[in-house]
C-alpha cells in the first residue's frame, strides 16, 4: 500500500507542532536529524483508508541554510522529495510568515498553505480571504485552528486530492529583474540532465547563481554518493554505501 | 538636496520611538538573516527596552520581539517616525 510522505514546514511558534500532535496522536516517534542535534519527528495516521507519514520540518523563518535547522528543512524538500508540504502559517502575522511560504513554493510544486491560529486572529479582528490568497499563491489554502481541531478535516482532504493528482498547482514565482531571469534560464539549460533526480532546476539555478557553494558540494555527494535508510528501532539512520 | 530627511542608524532611537527602515548597510549571511526576521525596507520598527548595559535592544518587528546587539543596529538606517517626546 502506498505510504504519502508530507513534510510539515513553518516559522517557529505558528502552532507546527500542535498540528503535527494533533494528527499524529501518539502514532510517532523522535530522535534526531543524522549527524545533526537537530530534533527529527516523525508520525503516521490515517484518512480515508489512505496512509500518510507527517514529518515534523524543524521551525525556520526562512530555507538558506543559515542554521542547522534551516538546511534540515531544506534538504528535506530538495533531496527527500515528499508528496506534499504543508507550510503552516501564523494568521496573526501572515507578513512575516509568507516569506518562508514563499521560498517553498520556489522548491516544490505540491504544497499546501495552511493558516493556523485563525480563531486568534478573529480575535483580534484579522480576516482572511482565503479563496483569494490562494488564488495568488497559486496552491490551496486552508484555515485552521490546530488547538481547537478546526478546519483539520478540509485540511486532510484537500492533502487527499492534493496527493492523489486531482489538484493542479500553480505556485507563485518571484520575478526577478531581467538580468537575473536571462541568468536563470542560462544556467536551467545548462543543468538540463546534469541530476538523476528530478531536482527543481529554477531553485537550483537561483542558488548557484547565489553562490551557495556547500549546496553545489551537496548536490554533487548526492549524486555520486546516494544515501541508504536503515531502521532502527523506528529512528532513520542514514549510511553511506 | 535641503528637502531630504538625513537617515540615522536604529542604535540612536531611544524607548518608545518608531523608526521606518530605508537601508541596510550589512553584506553576507547576516543581512539575508536581519531580512528573514523582517528587518526589511520600509519595514516598521518600535523600540521596546533595552537590556541592563544598554546592549542588546528588544525591536517590536512585524509582530515579533527580536533583539539586536548594537553592531547590527547601528548599520541600519532609517527615519524616526513617532518619536517620544520627553
Amino acid at each position: 500500500m502506498r505510504v504519502n510522505r508530507i513534510a510539515l514546514a513553518g516559522n517557529p511558534n505558528t502552532g507546527k507542532s500542535t498540528l503535527f500532535n494533533t494528527l499524529t496522536g501518539l502514532k510517532q516517534h523522535t530522535g534526531n536529524w543524522p549527524g545533526k542535534t537537530v530534533v527529527h519527528a516523525e508520525g503516521s495516521f490515517e484518512h480515508k483508508g489512505e496512509q500518510y507519514i507527517l514529518v515534523d520540518l524543524p521551525g525556520t523563518y526562512s530555507l538558506f541554510s543559515n542554521s542547522a535547522d534551516e538546511e534540515v528543512a531544506r534538504d528535506y524538500i530538495i533531496f527527500d522529495q515528499p508528496d506534499a508540504t504543508i507550510v503552516v502559517l501564523d494568521a496573526t502575522s501572515l507578513e512575516r510568515n509568507l516569506n518562508l511560504a514563499l521560498q517553498v513554493l520556489e522548491m516544490t510544486n505540491n504544497v499546501i498553505i495552511c493558516i493556523n491560529l485563525i480563531d486568534e486572529a478573529e480575535k483580534k479582528g484579522i480576516r482572511i480571504d482565503e479563496k483569494r490568497l490562494a488564488r495568488e499563491l497559486g496552491v490551496p489554502v486552508v484555515k485552521i485552528s490546530a488547538r481547537n481541531k478546526k478546519g483539520i478535516n478540509r485540511l486532510l482532504d484537500t492533502l487527499s486530492q492534493l496527493v492523489k493528482g486531482q489538484i493542479v498547482t500553480t505556485p507563485y514565482r518571484m520575478k526577478y529583474s531581467k538580468e537575473i531571469e536571462e541568468a536563470i534560464t542560462k544556467v536551467e539549460s545548462k543543468l538540463e540532465g546534469y541530476f538523476d533526480e528530478k531536482y527543481p532546476s529554477r531553485w537550483v539555478a537561483l542558488r548557484l547563481l547565489d553562490g551557495d557553494e556547500e549546496l553545489i558540494l551537496k548536490l554533487q555527494n548526492h549524486k555520486n554518493n546516494k544515501q541508504h535508510e536503515v531502521r532502527t528501532n523506528g529512528v532513520p539512520v542514514s549510511v553511506k554505501s | 538636496m535641503l528637502m531630504e530627511k538625513t537617515l540615522k542608524p536604529l542604535s540612536e532611537c531611544s524607548f518608545g520611538d518608531c523608526f521606518l527602515i530605508k537601508e541596510i548597510n550589512i553584506k553576507g549571511p547576516l543581512r539575508r538573516r536581519l531580512l528573514d526576521l523582517g528587518f526589511v525596507k520600509e519595514a516598521e520598527i518600535s523600540v521596546l527596552r533595552k537590556s541592563p548595559l544598554g546592549d542588546p535592544v528588544a525591536y517590536r518587528v512585524s509582530n515579533t520581539t527580536i533583539a539586536l546587539r548594537h553592531d547590527e543596529s547601528s548599520m541600519i538606517l532609517g527615519e524616526i517616525v513617532r518619536g517620544n517626546t520627553k
